[in-house]
């Protein structure tokens, strides 16, 4: 019996040595949807090349991310990777001294400025997140219904309109499929999708940053206008449609058009019976150039309480590497890497999404940097009043006014 | 005189009083009376960009009532709440009073089997009442158009979830359908509480079907339908789940639905981009405690007091 029990505490203890020689790695993340993806693709990878270094993915559900990270934080009970939501949510954690300071990191030279401008401080002088992936916007449409109709994918916002009466003449299926009844649909998919197109991209979103221009100005509320007119020819009742009611409008073939986010590619690919296309944001006039939402999502930092700090950095070092780029865009078509290096993609849709970076400038969100930081806020503001715009309820300058009253009401440089 | 002086001296103290109430006192204690304390606190201090807490006193509050942006949030929130309980007191208590009187009818076929469906919905899930009434009403995929088709008013059909107009009426018509059996249930006790001698009394007095109802017995179930009254006050005000179910944390379309509840869960924990902010989110906590507690103090001294008991 003793030697049995000393037989085992010896086992044990030379467990406890090999596994000490080896540093265990955990990741906290909010994809949970992605577990399959990280154990049997990504992790495997990076396991092959560093075999000293196990790690473990560890996702929370994504509504309750934020909350149980920074408990965990707090606690010091949390992972030594940390997945960075962008912008704020993770500028507060990295202010509270919870995540390393990456700068002067040689794999974040291979990042846009854009991508890195999510996880740096306001003036951009330190950076505690390896970017990873962006989601693009854009318009899907069904190509069975398209060539049934005998239409051609829009290039300008006249050809869009005019794609959009002739479905709505033909009446076989509703133009596009959008309601207003979750909000965010109205903001995400619809002003924030086409307004890069007019307010120039980055060039309108660092000028409203800067107090240079106003929401009240012709490249803000212009765009208001045009998602007033898609009214006409979403389904009727389009108030009370959710997002859910949306996506399957589109993937049972009932919708020929669907403002989207490149994330719907890979469980639309799965639902849907009939061949996808993309189009970028349909610009005014022919010949303009284009600009894309092309919104930073997701990046990798380390937690500056984890006992492994080399390994960490090896981890999110190789999260930083063209080899990471390739292999992130083709596990999970829709996410598209942030690095500079060129990247070919399996999935034609979402090859063709991708396409859209070489013809026309990238731009995130106007509202998340920044100017979201006050009450009221201003990300919130722009689902409600975008969804109010296409409901009827609001004009697009009464929007555009609210937008900039509520937005000067706390943020200084709009407030000359 | 002088023995019962001693007896009193000898009286140990009552121990066994201190033991019996002790688990109780600490549980509420620790479950309801800290955190109530707790989230007070909260109310009067702020916090810095780097997470350290400082003491503001009641510029929470200044801000939360005079602040326009806050204030109104607030006056829309606390307006929607009124709304939402007076639907529920002339909607769901009548009609609960009415399901209970005929409950109570001497011959009625299958009373324990409307008495359960009614009951049903009031034990199901918010979050499953929400998503079926959202299936029922919608649009696209609902039942609604179709049924109201059948008797010749679809024209009445609308996308209501989604009009500002008729979106808080239709989500506290549901909250109505769930909750309807609770006081059903209540008044349907009191009424089976009342001795049958009383209506045997009033027969013979020529008493009989509604006047009998209305002159009998609905003045001796005046007190419960207080008691259910109040409860739905408190309830109604501390509404969260159906609207965040139903409509989301923007409680939209345009506010329209935002309620206390929505409101505090919003700012408390924050939205999207917004992140959360514990100490105003407590403010508007300690505001709808006070919102209640005065609505509960003046029904007690106002109403309770002066109602009339009667000893069967």
């Amino acid at each position: 019996m003793r030697t049995t029990s000393t037989a085992a505490i010896a086992l044990s203890i030379g467990l406890i040595a090999t596994s000490a020689s080896a540093a265990e790695l955990v990741i906290e993340s909010w994809r949970n949807d992605d577990i399959t993806i990280w154990q049997d693709t990504i992790l495997p990878a990076f396991h092959a090349q560093h075999p000293d270094i196990e790690v473990t993915f560890q996702p929370t559900a994504p509504a309750e991310y934020n909350a149980a990270l920074n408990a965990k934080l707090d606690g010091g009970t949390a992972g030594d990777i940390i997945t960075c939501r962008p912008f704020d949510a993770s500028l507060e954690m990295f202010k509270r001294g919870h995540l390393v300071d990456l700068t002067g990191m040689e794999e974040l030279g291979n990042f846009p400025e854009t991508a890195l401008a999510a996880w740096s401080t306001d003036d951009g002088s330190q950076t505690f997140c390896v970017p990873m992936a962006s989601v693009i916007h854009g318009f899907m449409y069904n190509k069975d219904a398209f060539a049934e109709l005998g239409l051609e994918v829009p290039t300008t916002e006249e050809e869009f309109f005019a794609v959009l009466d002739a479905i709505k003449a033909d009446s076989s299926y509703e133009p596009m499929a959008m309601g207003t009844a979750d909000q965010w649909e109205a903001a995400t998919m619809g002003y924030t999708n086409i307004g890069p197109n007019y307010w120039k991209g980055e060039e309108g979103r660092k000028a409203l940053i800067a107090g240079e221009a106003k929401l009240t100005d012709e490249e803000f509320v212009a765009p208001f206008r045009t998602i007033a007119r898609w009214a006409d020819y979403l389904p009727s009742g389009f108030e009370a449609q959710s997002y859910p009611d949306s996506q399957n409008l589109f993937t049972l073939g009932r919708a020929a058009i669907y403002p989207t986010g490149s994330w719907e590619i890979s469980p639309f690919q799965r639902d849907a019976f009939f061949e996808m296309g993309a189009f970028k944001p349909p610009v005014q006039n022919a010949g303009d150039p284009c600009f894309i939402s092309d919104h930073v999502d997701i990046g990798m930092g380390i937690n500056k309480a984890s006992p492994n700090q080399e390994a960490a950095r090896t981890f999110v070092e190789w999260v930083g590497s063209a080899e990471f780029a390739e292999l992130y865009s083709n596990a999970l078509p829709g996410f598209f890497s942030l690095s500079s290096h060129p990247i070919t993609l399996d999935d034609p849709l979402a090859q063709e999404f991708i396409d859209w970076r070489n013809e026309c400038s990238s731009s995130i969100r106007v509202a998340h940097q920044i100017v979201s930081r006050g009450t009221p806020n201003l990300w919130n503001d722009m689902w409600v009043t975008s969804a109010n715009v296409i409901n009827g309820v609001v004009t697009p300058e009464e929007a555009g006014a609210h937008l900039q009253e509520g937005l000067a009401s706390w943020y200084a440089p709009q407030q000359n | 005189m002088q023995h019962a002086r001693a007896a009193a001296r000898r009286k140990p103290f009552p121990w066994h009083v201190v033991v019996f109430l002790a688990p109780a006192v600490l549980i509420y204690s620790a479950v309801m009376i800290y955190p109530l304390a707790e989230t007070l606190r909260l109310s009067f201090f702020d916090r810095t960009d780097e997470g350290m807490r400082f003491w503001v006193g009641l510029v929470n509050f200044e801000r939360l009532f005079l602040d326009s942006h806050w204030a109104d949030q607030f006056w829309n929130a606390l307006a929607n709440n009124f709304y939402f309980f007076v639907v529920h007191m002339l909607v769901q208590n009548p009609i609960g009073v009415l399901l209970a009187a005929l409950l109570s009818m001497t011959y009625l076929p299958g009373r324990t089997f409307y008495r359960t469906a009614i009951f049903v919905p009031a034990m199901l899930s918010v979050v499953i009442i929400g998503f079926a009434w959202k299936l029922i009403l919608s649009p696209i995929w609902g039942v609604s158009e179709t049924l109201l088709g059948l008797v010749g008013l679809d024209f009445l059909f609308g996308p209501w979830l989604g009009k500002e107009g008729s979106a808080l009426t239709t989500l506290a018509l549901i909250s109505v359908w769930q909750y309807v059996g609770i006081p059903m249930m209540l008044i349907y006790a009191a009424l089976l509480a009342i001795p049958e001698d009383i209506s045997e009394a009033a027969n013979l007095d020529g008493v009989r079907g509604m006047a009998l109802f209305f002159k009998v017995k609905l003045p001796l179930i005046w007190p419960t339908i207080g008691i259910i009254s109040i409860l739905t006050f408190i309830g109604n005000f501390n509404a969260f789940d159906l609207i965040y179910a139903v409509q989301g944390a923007l409680a939209g379309p345009n506010f329209s639905t935002d309620i206390l509840g929505t409101f505090l869960y919003r700012t408390f924990f924050g939205h999207q981009l917004e992140l959360g902010d514990p100490h105003m989110g407590a403010t508007i906590a300690t505001a709808m405690f006070l919102i209640i507690l005065v609505g509960v103090m003046a029904y007690l001294w106002g109403v309770q007091r002066h109602m009339r008991r009667y000893q069967f």
